[in-house]
């Protein structure tokens, strides 16, 4: 971990400065400062609509703000060519899109977009990384299968293949678990751990699911109503009162007994008790 | 976990990695291959489009024409100024039209989203006709190059106006693809209706003019015709090559697109141009051919196996379906039937089974 922080200083530096999001009297954010932590993984989490996917869409520079500004590395990431934020910011989007016969070794060819020029399309370079992209996805079998036939889980790992293929620092995913099972999704998180540890990538993601949050983060940011409401470390900031204020559930708050980590548990209400 | 263990055929299947000093590329091998056959068919429907019609040339002959050599001085008129001219414009017309269509519907990531169906060719038909219709240009009996120009002139201004009420329509922060058809549809409709009034309207001398002018005649089609058409091939094949890996990016949906470092608007413009440009063009040159646009880059996008239309096939492909009609309306089909019935022919029953099947495969 302390070399994963050591690199801190010269690595990239991605922060949203007051930045309001959406027009009119209710903006999706309003007034939002975040730094996102580098080397370290990051969950965002909060009830539906809190704004979550809104800020990351925005720190992925896909969202313009109508005030404030996201810069990369101190400057404004409006003014650097797209081209430029893409080797240094990688983004899944929630469930994205392929054409109907894609090829898995294709998709992930895609993710050298940025480093491509049309008169180098495979350079040695390219090669290595979407080799490397592949074995680090566990996809090297499937790269001759059509995307549209995999599984759910399978088919996430080749779409985190692509953003790896990207080969940059910053990783923002937005829901890389949904739809997915719980098997599939501690698989998908266990990858991004790696990432961070082996890697050194920094990981934005927004997450619906507590327990893995609290599992898989080194940060959790709560949103409610479109403001962070809560940053810090999970066994620090999930705790009985957040999850009644922000998300409006009466639940305990247990200490894993072998990580320490908090999980939360609903209290269920007595119609959804069985005794029996 | 190291990469040299799989680092032999990182590549896409069925493609082969090509470097050459600083160029670097991957070579699909069944798109070249579907290609050069494509050529070699083309090489065919045009050796026979020029030897056979209302008299005969052999083949053999033909070639010798071309080269310049020894022929009679009939044969060597018909086919180096009324076949070869014709059958040109059949080429660079069905190119155009083929390209055109592979990148309307990799843009829109629809099947649908042809120049025909998104109303761009109807609005191309209605300009040249209301031009016909309103300004006169059908009252002399023999036309002149002025108005052939001014009606060519009308149908691309035609077209390119429609793609532009298009946008303005179905712009909402962006343009997708399902709503673009549906609206293009809508506008299709209303200009088709337009002309069909026009029509009726019209004088009889003027309507027949119209109407044999939109069906897509290329009966004595010659290189006034081809030479527009040719032009703007020549600009817009190189920027449309350039764009390939772009088409590839915003394939992946807008978001993973500007994620990848594509300048979305700019891009989507500068494809849609193109597309619309070469459509328009098209039109103004021969009328309507209706579904050509449609249906080749899907038959090439089967024939390739890729993930999208591809559009050097498309445009091949394109150029083999004019030339055949051409071909079939000349020696098969009883007189006078315009080659844009052929291809309505072919387009129709083809735009019904990608109907039903896209049913069944939403119903599964």
């Amino acid at each position: 971990m302390t070399e994963v922080l050591d690199t801190s200083a010269l690595a990239l530096q991605l922060r949203a400065e007051s930045v309001t999001v959406g027009y009119g009297a209710e903006p999706v954010l309003r007034d939002l400062s975040f730094d996102v932590p580098t080397g370290r993984i990051t969950s965002i989490v909060g009830p539906n609509g809190c704004g979550k996917s809104t800020l990351l869409r925005t720190l992925a520079r896909l969202l313009p703000p109508s005030d404030g500004r996201v810069s990369l590395d101190g400057e404004p990431i409006g003014r650097l060519s797209t081209r430029d934020v893409a080797r240094r910011l990688a983004l899944l989007p929630q469930s994205p899109t392929a054409p109907e016969g894609l090829l898995v070794s294709d998709l992930v060819l895609r993710g050298r977009h940025p480093h491509q020029r049309w008169f180098r399309q495979w350079s040695p370079k390219d090669e290595t990384i979407i080799a490397e992209a592949m074995a680090w996805t566990d996809i090297a079998e499937l790269k001759d299968r059509p995307l549209d036939e995999l599984s759910g889980g399978q088919r996430q790992r080749a779409w985190l293949a692509m953003t790896l293929a990207q080969d940059t620092e910053l990783l923002l995913l937005d829901e890389p678990t949904t739809f997915l099972d719980l098997a599939h999704q501690v698989e998908v998180l266990d990858l991004v751990v790696r990432l961070n540890r082996e890697r050194d990538r920094t990981v934005v993601m927004v997450l619906h699911d507590l327990n893995l949050a609290a599992r898989y983060s080194d940060t959790i940011v709560v949103m409610h109503e479109g403001a962070i409401v809560g940053e810090g470390e999970p066994a620090v900031i999930i705790t009985q009162d957040l999850l009644s204020s922000v998300f409006g559930l009466e639940a305990e708050v247990l200490s894993d007994p072998r990580t320490g980590l908090p999980i939360v548990v609903p209290v269920a209400s007595a119609v959804g008790v069985r005794t029996g | 976990m190291t990469a040299t263990d799989t680092r032999l055929d990182a590549h896409p299947a069925g493609s082969a990695p090509l470097r050459l000093g600083w160029l670097s590329c991957l070579v699909p091998i069944r798109g070249v291959v579907v290609a050069v056959a494509g050529l070699l068919l083309l090489l065919f429907v045009v050796a026979l489009n020029l030897a056979l019609g209302d008299f005969d040339v052999p083949v053999v002959k033909v070639v010798r024409i071309l080269l310049g050599g020894e022929a009679e001085q009939f044969q060597r008129a018909i086919v180096l100024e009324v076949r070869l001219p014709q059958t040109v414009v059949a080429v660079v017309v069905g190119a155009a039209l083929g390209l055109s269509g592979a990148l309307t519907q990799t843009f829109a990531r629809n099947p649908l989203a042809s120049p025909d169906v998104l109303g761009v060719t109807e609005g191309a038909a209605l300009a040249a006709v209301a031009f016909v219709v309103l300004i006169g240009a059908g009252r002399e009996t023999v036309s002149t190059p002025l108005q052939t120009l001014g009606l060519s002139g009308a149908a691309f201004v035609g077209g390119i106006a429609t793609a532009l009420l298009l946008f303005l329509l179905a712009w909402r922060r962006g343009i997708e693809g399902n709503r673009l058809v549906l609206i293009g549809i809508g506008l299709g409709a209303a200009c088709s209706a337009a002309t069909s009034w026009l029509l009726v309207t019209a004088r009889l001398q003027d309507a027949t003019t119209a109407q044999v002018w939109l069906t897509g005649s290329l009966s004595s089609r010659g290189w006034s015709e081809a030479k527009p058409v040719i032009v703007m091939l020549v600009v817009l094949i190189p920027i449309t090559l350039l764009l390939v890996r772009t088409l590839n990016a915003l394939q992946l949906g807008d978001d993973s697109a500007r994620g990848l470092g594509v300048r979305l608007q700019g891009s989507q413009l500068v494809v849609l141009i193109c597309a619309v440009a070469l459509a328009a063009i098209a039109v103004s040159a021969v009328g309507l051919l209706e579904f050509v646009a449609f249906v080749v880059p899907q038959v090439a996008l089967r024939l390739t196996r890729g993930s999208r239309p591809p559009l050097v096939s498309s445009m091949i492909y394109g150029a083999v379906l004019v030339v055949t009609a051409d071909l079939l309306t000349r020696t098969v089909l009883p007189f006078g039937l315009p080659a844009g019935l052929v291809t309505t022919a072919i387009g129709g029953p083809y735009l019904i089974w990608l109907l039903i099947r896209s049913k069944r495969k939403a119903a599964l």
